[in-house]
């Protein structure tokens, strides 16, 4: 009985350990494609492919948000602050959040000039949160 | 008793039957107060946050019932080891009894962060963000052990194959835990711990706390009183659930017109 028991242990060890192996590796082969989507770096270099729907993100930098005063066209500009920036134009209705220097995620096109042309703009939150009045008190 | 004793007493249905008998009622009424006191203090008197207003306060429903989605499985691949191993039929039984409890936190996180993500990031749903994937396959997870047992007809089979999904689906977990960190995703990174400095002020971590502790109390409950009718309909060709039973019935005999006597 106990020789059973410990040979139904290594099996199913075994089956859990290979499973696993099995999971690491797909996730690891398949990396690069599991993120959400292109940081200004990879957007600026090139690797970001034109022409075809795409989701970029970055903050916003401040500053660089321009409004039309007769339509709803809106153009902003993203980086990582890290020396790689991108602008992006869009027209429609920002979500709440959007604000310069709020991280945020466009869907769209990446146009061949560079300009990314988003179809939709979704806002991005940290895990930070605290009630109005001790904002800016690093609470 | 030795600890080898104390392994084999928790296995045996019968002992778990007569030991709990309280333990439903008493997990059952610590999750009302404490999910009253919670979502109460949460949604009322919580601050609002900076930036996201009221619809921050969100977070005392999707946390605490993400934390048990994951918590739950966790605790079926678990069960589903020490079965396939032991053989310890009790193990089977908490794996039945603790998966609709599961499905449905997993489900009411999932949908509670849709309506979050409505008015906060600008859209329901996001396809490819990792954290939102990997918790859709959690619930099919889920899913999948409900239907498991019902589609495979003798017991014994079922048993041991809805083990090994659970056990094998426990690879998951990680990937949902580590998925803010591995990958780029809209969802924001992790919140809610016990082991570091909270994100938050502590008058909105405080209901938050309270929350969690509260479902944790409900899912205590849930599952206790299932187990033992699980243990019953079972074990019921056995002698000692025909004395349970038999005692049962005399005592409502005795008291007839006294509800609630053997409740």
């Amino acid at each position: 009985m106990r020789v059973k028991r410990r040979n139904r242990l290594i099996t199913v060890s075994f089956v859990f350990i290979g499973a696993a192996v099995a999971v690491g590796l797909m996730l690891m082969a398949a990396n690069e494609n599991l993120n959400l989507f292109y940081p200004p770096d990879k957007v600026v270099s090139g690797e970001a492919p034109t022409s075809t729907g795409i989701r970029a993100g970055g903050m916003v930098l401040a500053g660089s948000v321009q409004r039309n005063s007769e339509n709803l066209d809106v153009r902003f500009v993203l980086t990582d602050y890290k020396g790689s920036d991108f602008e992006v134009v869009y027209t429609g209705i920002l979500p709440d959040l959007f604000r310069e220097g709020q991280g945020v995620l466009v869907q769209g096109q990446l146009g061949e000039d560079g300009v990314f042309q988003a179809a939709s703009v979704l806002a991005k939150h940290d895990e930070n949160y605290m009630p109005p009045e001790l904002e800016g008190m690093g609470a | 008793m030795n600890l080898t004793e104390l392994w084999h007493r928790m296995g045996s249905p019968r002992w778990f039957y007569q030991m709990s008998g309280p333990w439903g009622t008493g997990f059952a009424t610590l999750a009302v107060v404490l999910l009253v006191v919670g979502t109460m203090w949460g949604l009322a008197f919580a601050p609002a946050d900076y930036q996201q207003g009221n619809s921050f306060r969100i977070i005392y429903i999707h946390v605490p019932t993400a934390i048990l989605a994951q918590s739950v499985y966790m605790m079926l691949g678990v069960a589903g080891f020490i079965f396939l191993v032991w053989r310890m039929k009790l193990a089977d039984m908490l794996l039945q009894v603790m998966v609709p409890f599961g499905m449905g936190v997993t489900a009411l996180a999932l949908f509670s962060g849709a309506v979050w993500g409505r008015p906060t990031w600008g859209a329901w749903w996001v396809w490819g963000d990792p954290r939102i994937l990997s918790m859709l396959l959690l619930l099919f997870l889920y899913f999948g052990l409900y239907a498991l047992r019902a589609a495979i007809p003798r017991a014994e089979a079922a048993a041991r194959a809805c083990a090994l999904l659970a056990l094998v689906g426990l690879i998951n977990i990680p990937i949902i835990k580590y998925s803010v960190e591995w990958w780029q995703t809209l969802h924001q990174g992790v919140t809610f711990t016990l082991t570091e400095k909270p994100k938050m002020p502590i008058q909105m971590w405080a209901p938050l706390l309270v929350n969690v502790i509260g479902i944790y109390c409900l899912f205590a409950a849930n599952v206790i009183i299932r187990l033992r009718g699980e243990v019953l309909r079972r074990e019921s060709g056995t002698a000692w659930v025909q004395e349970v039973v038999a005692t049962h019935d005399q005592a409502r005999r005795g008291h007839s017109g006294d509800s609630g006597a053997m409740a």
